[in-house]
């Protein structure tokens, strides 16, 4: 790694430039199921980052005794408690919140997102700087879901964080709620969205095309 | 002579290759324990808090199913009190040992049924489930106040079903809400209107004996067991006389109306 970078940087590169959803697009099955509204979109994000930044410290600790043979079973394993132990504290804590986000929450295990930080970053790298790291991430995929959690619930419900914005026909007012931006479908249009547009703010995540359209190349068969 | 220092063999081990069969199985079973315990540990500490989060649920989706049924939240407004969830065995009156989310499971095993002869089945039901979810609403000194018994039978269209609110004494009945009906506009399906369910309360429902004496009366009511009868729909009134009478009798809920006189409850 030449002149590794700052802490500071190590924390701040993946919230946008670095953005493990818009720019990887790792973990975005989550992030299409549980936007609908703010409140789901924050838990999850607070769990995923919790675990992230848990599991990065754990096996940044034990990374030079984690034979490579089983390396992938080790992380995974702990990953799986560490999501357990969340899952059973929002039961017993947030049990409203925990009965809307179901299997969400147990599926942080394989969300692509933690064990991708584990693997690329916490095995090595000292504990410190892995839990640097994955809070920036964490706190990265928590952005586009409050983003994405925000436009759905503002324009899906007229409202936001549960407080009602826009008053709705439902209840006398004149907003008339947009019905597609609760089902899943908007939430790939929101992230292709976000995607397209921080590209084009920042043209060097833009990735060269692979193929090229007929059209394009002039031919005409 | 090896060395049985529990700090020196576990020095020795980290500094083993890490690709050695021995550091590789030693770190597997280390992390899986170690897993295993943190795991079982917060499942078994946090498991009152979520046992205590399931039963409330469970209690707000009762109050929300009685509240939804007119008349109903009234009394219970007037009652005051908690409301629990009971599973009854009708047979011997008492609590069956099945839990309320159970019982669906149960009432599929057709050995949990009984047959009724012609005679017995005054409601039309042709077999009565052995177990039924009954509602209890205690007073804040823990005495019992209400009891709502879910009722069901065959009306003139086809089946009613009603909960029926009854007074700690068992015989007054505290007032009847039907949940399912589906008799002729206008006449039969006259029951659901509050006017006409507003006459059940304070109404008694069984002699001194215990046996039903209640009836929906032909024309005006003429004693204290009787409310008025609709007006063109006879068999619909004739239904509700019967469904009422049956589930109140030993066939029904008489077995656990004994026990509650007796003070089971």
């Amino acid at each position: 790694m030449p002149a590794s970078p700052s802490l500071w940087q190590v924390l701040t590169a993946p919230l946008i430039r670095q953005n493990p959803v818009t720019l990887q697009i790792l973990g975005i099955c989550s992030a299409l199921a549980v936007t609908t509204s703010m409140a789901t979109a924050l838990t999850m994000s607070a769990a995923l980052t919790a675990t992230l930044v848990m599991s990065a410290g754990t096996i940044s600790l034990i990374r030079r005794h984690i034979p490579d043979s089983i390396r992938l079973i080790v992380q995974i394993v702990i990953v799986a408690s560490l999501v357990i132990v969340i899952d059973q504290v929002l039961q017993a804590y947030l049990f409203d919140i925990s009965q809307k986000l179901s299997v969400f929450v147990s599926l942080i295990t394989t969300n692509c997102l933690v064990l991708g930080r584990t693997e690329s970053f916490s095995r090595h790298n000292p504990p410190l700087r892995s839990m640097v790291d994955a809070l920036g991430n964490g706190l990265g995929y928590s952005l586009v879901l409050t983003v994405i959690g925000a436009v759905r619930e503002f324009f899906g419900a007229g409202a936001l964080l549960g407080w009602q914005v826009l008053p709705t026909i439902d209840q006398g007012g004149w907003y008339t709620p947009l019905n597609l931006m609760l089902l899943a479908p908007s939430a790939f249009f929101l992230l292709g969205g976000l995607v397209w547009a921080i590209r084009t703010a920042l043209p060097d995540q833009s990735e060269p095309l692979e193929y090229l359209a007929p059209d394009a190349q002039g031919g005409k068969e | 002579m090896a060395n049985l220092n529990p700090f020196a063999a576990w020095r020795r081990l980290l500094a083993l290759p890490n690709e050695s069969r021995t550091k590789t199985v030693a770190i597997a079973f280390l992390v899986s324990a170690i897993c295993a315990l943190f795991v079982s540990g917060a499942t078994v500490v946090l498991r009152p808090i979520q046992t205590a989060n399931r039963a409330a649920e469970q209690q707000a989706r009762l109050e929300t199913l009685i509240a939804g049924i007119p008349g109903m939240s009234d009394l219970l407004a007037q009652s005051g009190g908690t409301l629990s969830t009971v599973v009854i065995d009708l047979t011997k009156g008492a609590v069956a040992e099945i839990a309320p989310a159970d019982l669906t499971t149960a009432l599929q095993d057709s050995s949990n049924w009984t047959g009724l002869t012609a005679a017995q089945d005054t409601a039309g039901l042709g077999q009565r489930p052995n177990f039924a979810q009954v509602y209890f609403l205690r007073g804040p000194d823990g005495n019992l106040s209400l009891a709502l018994l879910p009722i069901t039978g065959d009306g003139y269209n086809g089946p009613i079903d009603a909960i029926l609110a009854l007074r700690a004494d068992t015989q007054t009945i505290a007032g009847l809400a039907i949940t399912n009906q589906s008799e002729t506009p206008g006449l039969g399906a006259r029951i659901e209107e509050p006017a006409w369910l507003s006459q059940f309360g304070g109404k008694t429902a069984l002699d001194a004996s215990g046996a039903p004496r209640f009836a929906v009366a032909k024309g005006t009511a003429g004693s204290e067991y009787e409310v008025d009868g609709i007006t063109g729909a006879t068999r619909t009134s004739n239904a509700i006389t019967r469904i009422m009478r049956f589930w109140l009798g030993d066939d029904g809920y008489g077995p656990l109306l004994a026990a509650i006189r007796r003070g089971a409850f």
